[in-house]
This record gives C-alpha cells, sequence and structure tokens, in this order.
C-alpha cells in the first residue's frame, strides 16, 4: 500500500443513514451481520413478498434484492436461473422499487440494497431511478458490471438522494487498484470471495481473513463478504472475519426447490426459506467470540 | 473535452470511449485483468518487432494481402457503379476474422497466457481461434450456443480437429450473446493463465480498438490496391455490420477523407416493422451490455431482446461502439438488408461472377445491388467481401427449399 494513499472514513452520523446505524448497532451487539440475497418477484411477486417481509424477524440484518437481468455475466447458474423466473413475470426496476415501497410500510430500519446489472437501470433514467428508489426506501445500490471508472454518471444521482453506491472488490483488486474503488465507495464495502461467478466455489476462511485485513487498511468502511457462502457453518466461519456475511445462491436453490415440474410454487417455501435464513443468522450471530 | 472536429481517429479515448460510447463495463474482478490487457496492447502496438511478427504471419500464414478484384459482370448487371470486391474470403481460414485472431494471439503470448477462450456464433471466429492455438500450439476453450452447434455442424467439427475444446451453451437463448456470458464467466473463473480473445470489434476497452486495428489491414490495403488500379479514392465503401469487426476494417483508414462515403449494412431479419432481426442501430437504442456501451436492441425494460438473422455471423443484439459513434456523428450510413434480400443477392454473385459469398457479405452485396444502379459509371464503390459461403450452402439450401 502507498503510505500517502488516504483512508476512507466511514461518516459517523448515522442520522436518515439506515446502513451506518445498522452497522453501528452490530457493533454495540458485538456480532456480525447478515446480509440475503433474493431476486424480485423469484418465484413469484406473492412469494417473493412474504419472503421479503420475514427476512428482518428471521435475522437477516441487510436485504439485498437482485433486479433481475436477460444476461447475468458475474452469476453462477443458480441466479441466472432466479433472473429467468423472475423475468416470466416481466419484473421491471419499478416493480422492485415498489416491493421495496410496501415493504418500508411495516419495516423502516433493515436496509435494503438493490443489486444488478447496468443496463435496466441506464434503461430507466439514471437521474429517474435514484430519485424513485430513494422515495422507495432504498439504501444503497451494487451494481455488477459497473465499475469506478464509469459510475459517475449513477453515483452524483445516487449521492443526491441520499444513498449509497456500493462497490465490489476482488482477490484480484491489488493494493495499486483499491484506492481507485474507495475513493467513490460508500455504505460498506463488498468482497468478493472467490476469483468466479457466484454460488460455485467455496470461500476460503484463511483467504477471506487475509484480503478483509488487507481491505480494513485502506478503509474504515465496513467489510461485508459474499461469493461461495452456503451453509450457516460457512457463513459463521467467514463472519467471524468481517463486518457481515452474504448469502445468495443457497437461498436462492431452495427457492428453486421449491417449483415442481408442473411450475406450480410449494405452498410451504416462504416458510422453508425463512427457516433457513434463520439458520444462518444463528450461524452468523454467534460468530464473533 | 470536446471532440476533436479534424479528425474521425482520434477514438477511443484513454477510458475507452468513443464519445458517448464504448468503456469498460465489467465485473471488478476482471477489471486489473482488462487493464493488463491494454498494457500488453499498447506495448505491443509501439513496438517495431511486434509489427514485423504480425506482417509475417498475414504474409505467409493468411495469405495477405487479399485481392482487389473488379466484379465485371455484377457492375455490367446492375448498370451503374464500378464495383469491386475486397476478397477477404480468400484469407487463410475463410473470411477476416484470421486478421484480428493473429493479431491478439501475439498479444497473449506476450502476456504469457497458455489458454485461450473464445465466443462464436457461425463458428468462423472460432475456426480462425483454434486455427491460430493450433498454430502456437496454445489450448484453446470455444464457447459456442448449443442453437448454433445445430446449424453450424461443419465448423463444430472443424474447430474440434484443430484441437479446441467446443463447449455447448444452453443457458439464456442458446445463441452468440449466451456463448459472450458463458466466455466473459470462463474468463473471471481462470483470470490468472487465461486470455479472451474476443472475435469483434466489441466488449470493454481496449478490445474495440485494439480488433479495429487489426483489421485495418482492409482498409489500408484497399486504399494502395484502388490507387493502383484507379488512381484515386474510392466514392463508397460498403460493409456488413453484425459487431462490425470487418466495417471498421474496411472504414477506418478512410474516416477522415470527406469524399469517400461509407455504408453499413445490418441485418433486417425477416424486416425492421416484424421485430425479428439483428439492427441495433436501425432498430435499438442505447444501453450497457458485454462491456460496453453501444446500441442494443432491448425491451422497455432494459433487457436484452433476440436478435435475428439468416446469417448466424450478424445474430447478435449488439454493434460495435465505435459503429455506435459513428452513427451519432453521421459519418457512416446504417442501412439493412432483409434475409430475402441478402439469399437474392447470395445467388445472383454465385452465378455472376462465380463467388459464392457468405450470408455475412450478402447483406452488404444485396445493400450494392440495390443502389448502384442508381449511381454514374465512374462510380467506384468497393465492397468488403468477408468471408466466402461454404458454410452456409447448408442454410441457403433450406432457405430455397433444395434437397442435399
Amino acid at each position: 500500500m502507498t503510505k500517502t494513499a488516504p483512508k476512507v472514513v466511514a461518516n459517523t452520523d448515522n442520522a436518515g443513514d439506515r446502513i451506518a446505524a445498522r452497522f453501528a448497532l452490530l457493533k454495540k451487539k458485538k456480532r456480525p451481520g447478515l446480509v440475503t440475497f433474493v431476486t424480485a418477484n423469484d418465484p413469484t411477486p406473492e412469494v417473493f413478498r412474504e419472503i421479503l417481509e420475514g427476512l428482518p424477524s428471521v435475522g437477516a440484518d441487510l436485504i439485498e434484492i437482485g433486479i433481475p437481468f436477460s444476461d447475468p455475466m458475474a452469476d453462477g447458474p443458480s441466479i441466472q436461473l432466479s433472473s429467468q423466473r423472475s423475468l416470466k413475470h416481466k419484473t421491471k426496476v419499478a416493480d422492485v422499487l415498489a416491493s421495496v415501497k410496501a415493504f418500508r410500510e411495516t419495516e423502516i430500519d433493515t436496509p435494503i440494497i438493490l443489486m444488478g446489472y447496468y443496463n435496466p437501470i441506464y434503461h430507466y433514467g439514471v437521474q429517474e431511478f435514484a430519485e424513485a428508489a430513494a422515495a422507495a426506501g432504498v439504501d444503497g445500490v451494487i451494481v455488477v458490471d459497473l465499475p469506478p471508472e464509469e459510475s459517475a454518471e449513477l453515483t452524483v444521482h445516487l449521492a443526491a438522494n441520499n444513498m449509497h453506491m456500493i462497490f465490489l472488490t476482488a482477490p484480484t483488486s491489488s493494493d495499486q487498484r483499491l484506492p481507485t474503488i474507495l475513493k467513490s465507495a460508500s455504505g460498506f464495502v463488498y468482497y468478493v470471495a472467490i476469483t468466479g461467478i457466484t454460488g460455485t466455489a467455496s470461500a476460503d476462511e484463511a483467504a477471506v481473513k487475509d484480503a478483509v485485513t488487507r481491505l480494513k487498511r485502506h478503509t474504515d468502511l465496513p467489510i461485508v463478504v459474499g461469493f461461495g457462502i452456503k451453509t450457516p457453518e460457512q457463513a459463521r466461519a467467514i463472519s467471524a472475519h468481517c463486518d457481515a456475511a452474504v448469502v445468495g445462491s443457497a437461498i436462492v436453490d431452495i427457492i428453486a426447490k421449491g417449483i415442481g415440474k408442473d411450475g406450480a410454487v410449494d405452498r410451504q417455501l416462504s416458510v422453508k426459506v425463512l427457516e433457513f435464513v434463520k439458520s444462518l443468522a444463528t450461524g452468523v450471530h454467534g460468530a464473533w467470540p | 473535452m470536446a471532440e476533436a472536429r479534424n479528425t474521425y481517429k482520434s477514438g477511443a479515448d484513454e477510458n475507452g470511449h468513443f464519445g458517448l460510447f464504448g468503456g469498460r463495463y465489467v465485473a471488478e474482478t476482471l477489471m486489473p485483468l482488462i487493464l493488463e490487457v491494454e498494457r500488453a496492447y499498447n506495448a505491443c502496438r509501439d513496438d517495431p518487432k511486434f509489427a514485423a511478427a504480425l506482417k509475417h504471419l498475414n504474409t505467409h500464414y493468411a495469405g495477405r494481402p487479399s485481392a482487389l478484384y473488379l466484379a465485371e459482370r455484377l457492375t455490367a448487371h446492375l448498370g451503374g457503379a464500378k464495383i469491386y470486391f475486397k476478397r477477404d474470403e480468400l484469407n487463410h481460414t475463410g473470411s477476416h476474422k484470421i486478421n484480428n485472431c493473429l493479431g491478439q494471439i501475439l498479444v497473449a503470448m506476450r502476456m504469457g497466457k497458455k489458454r485461450i477462450i473464445a465466443e462464436t456464433g457461425a463458428g468462423q471466429h472460432g475456426v480462425a481461434t483454434a486455427t491460430v492455438c493450433a498454430r502456437f500450439g496454445l489450448q484453446c476453450v470455444i464457447y459456442m450456443g448449443a442453437k448454433d452447434i445445430e446449424r453450424q455442424k461443419p465448423n463444430v467439427f472443424r474447430m474440434r480437429l484443430l484441437g479446441a475444446e467446443v463447449r455447448p451453451v444452453d443457458k439464456g437463448t442458446a445463441t452468440l450473446k449466451d456463448a459472450m456470458n458463458e466466455a466473459l464467466r470462463d474468463w473471471v473463473a481462470n483470470v490468472r493463465d487465461t486470455y479472451y480473445l474476443i472475435g469483434t470489434a466489441a466488449g470493454p476497452h481496449p478490445y474495440p480498438t485494439m480488433v479495429r486495428d487489426f483489421q485495418s489491414v482492409i482498409g489500408d490495403e484497399v486504399r494502395v490496391q484502388l490507387k493502383d488500379a484507379e488512381g484515386r479514392l474510392p466514392d463508397s465503401l460498403v460493409a456488413a455490420v453484425g459487431g462490425g469487426s470487418n466495417a471498421i476494417g474496411l472504414f477506418h483508414p478512410f474516416l477522415d477523407d470527406a469524399e469517400v462515403k461509407m455504408y453499413g449494412v445490418e441485418a433486417a431479419g425477416h424486416g425492421i416493422s416484424t421485430g425479428e432481426h439483428a439492427a441495433s442501430i436501425t432498430g435499438g437504442s442505447p444501453g450497457v451490455l458485454h462491456g460496453n456501451r453501444t446500441y442494443l436492441l432491448q425491451d422497455e425494460g432494459g433487457q436484452i431482446k433476440d436478435a435475428h438473422s439468416i446469417s448466424a455471423g450478424l445474430d447478435y443484439p449488439g454493434i460495435g461502439p465505435e459503429h455506435a459513434w459513428l452513427h451519432f456523428q453521421g459519418r457512416v450510413n446504417y442501412v439493412s438488408a432483409t434475409d430475402k434480400e441478402a439469399l437474392d443477392a447470395f445467388q445472383l454473385c454465385s452465378k455472376l461472377e462465380g463467388i459464392l459469398p457468405a450470408l455475412e457479405p450478402s447483406h452488404a452485396l444485396a445493400y450494392v445491388m440495390r443502389t448502384a444502379p442508381k449511381l454514374p459509371q465512374n462510380h467506384l464503390m468497393v465492397m468488403n467481401m468477408c468471408g466466402r459461403g461454404d458454410k452456409d450452402v447448408f442454410t441457403v439450401a433450406e432457405a430455397l427449399g433444395a434437397k442435399l
């Protein structure tokens, strides 16, 4: 690391900032957080809303909602299929925002982060998107294929609407590369634990520990680790070394299993999904000594 | 910075933008690698030894320069402009794709990469990639849509004969765009030893620039050859556009010659109004896919739509970003030709000139047939015959209802 590179300092004023408030609360409780990922309207708009509404009470500390895309280049088979299931319902950005708005009617503290690819957002209009997302109660945005070099046209509008642009860092992000990413980062820093697509290889605990230590040298923002975390045991092991762990494909796989060959959705599906999330939360919440 | 007004050849800028278009829209895992490809390419571009090695391969392996041929009977038949074909179908492997593959394989080897991946639609780029990998003894994996594998069986077998592994992609629509997604997924998982040899002038920077530079040998040769034949510049250039590598290769050396008109011919499939086409500029809108901002076929929610063309090589829902910019600037005219017009052109050219054109340049030829009769006899028109039609005989037979 170049010694002169300024460390990114997290905003300490949490007023109106659900993400900062949530990480402050986790720190107070002396435990890491669980971040869950589901794609909007997967498998159906109704079941998705049941899952979404149930997540905070089973221990999801932050919620990522996937905006479906026809060409999810960084995702493995699980999330690709989940995107396709969502698109069968013709899910648009406006529908995703509507479900966040509905969620916010009953839940005001759990941060919501939208995750997806740039084209649906760009097509919606970046300024319109930022305004509508803020109005719906979205707290942050992760755009997988929008590296910091290309992100200014979106971040300027997110910042104007008090939302966070959350950037990914990867095992390939060198100490020379990190300042470029972190100078635009806010909310938290997402560390991609594997060199590959979602839901494939398993994250390596020792490598994650080293990577988080390295990231902490560059930033004071919370470090959230995802990709390759599938079980409560893995979630516990990984979250021991960071501020929160993300589970996506493993949750999405349970949704996939709940759909019969005839396309009918298991009536107990949301219950099964939430039970699994609860087991993940139990693992994660006890991870710090 | 304002666009430089005195040249169309200054792009891309340092971040890979052609005006609004281009750029580097990839996952962070790939960013360091993309930047490394750019550094390696810039080093190659500045190295006379690299240029000499590429020239040697182009001459002795690919068979360049390709001929510039006066299509006398077609010219007489159409009764207007004087029509020349740039014979890039005579290259080794049967299309212009080899120009780019020879250049990129030298870049990949300079980077020390041992494993090459590529996407292919019709199989021409897959065959060219498998060819250069065989020539230099590198491992080669080709991603190809399951549907395309079914309709391009001879090329699949050619790739296997050349030692490549052909991996079918049954995800999404199982065509070229899905093959490209899968190649990108492979690359993310194998960044350390793998080089992604993109086949068209699209994708994240530096690919659109690099592919254009390697294909510009086409236009550079035309400039010299036409000077020898006619003593002057062409009046118009015509080329088919899918991703647009053969067209940018022909056009780029002439961009600053204001008197040279240029026509990029997109595939109109069953007709633009039917929605079943592959004409990203004529029938699409700006968006971001596969690492660059460009014109795309997309629905009202920003989801990518399927392209349709009888030509598998044009069957892609996007176009290279430099073409998007040249359209935006009004420097190149983007027009279109339907499946049927391309089939008619394919047959006419076969009978009049004894040349079976690939279905891709058959689209360009359709535009030539439409416009040449209206032009004066001293109008010099150069069309890029970028591929040979042998690979398409099954498709053409089926379309004409002939039994083989």
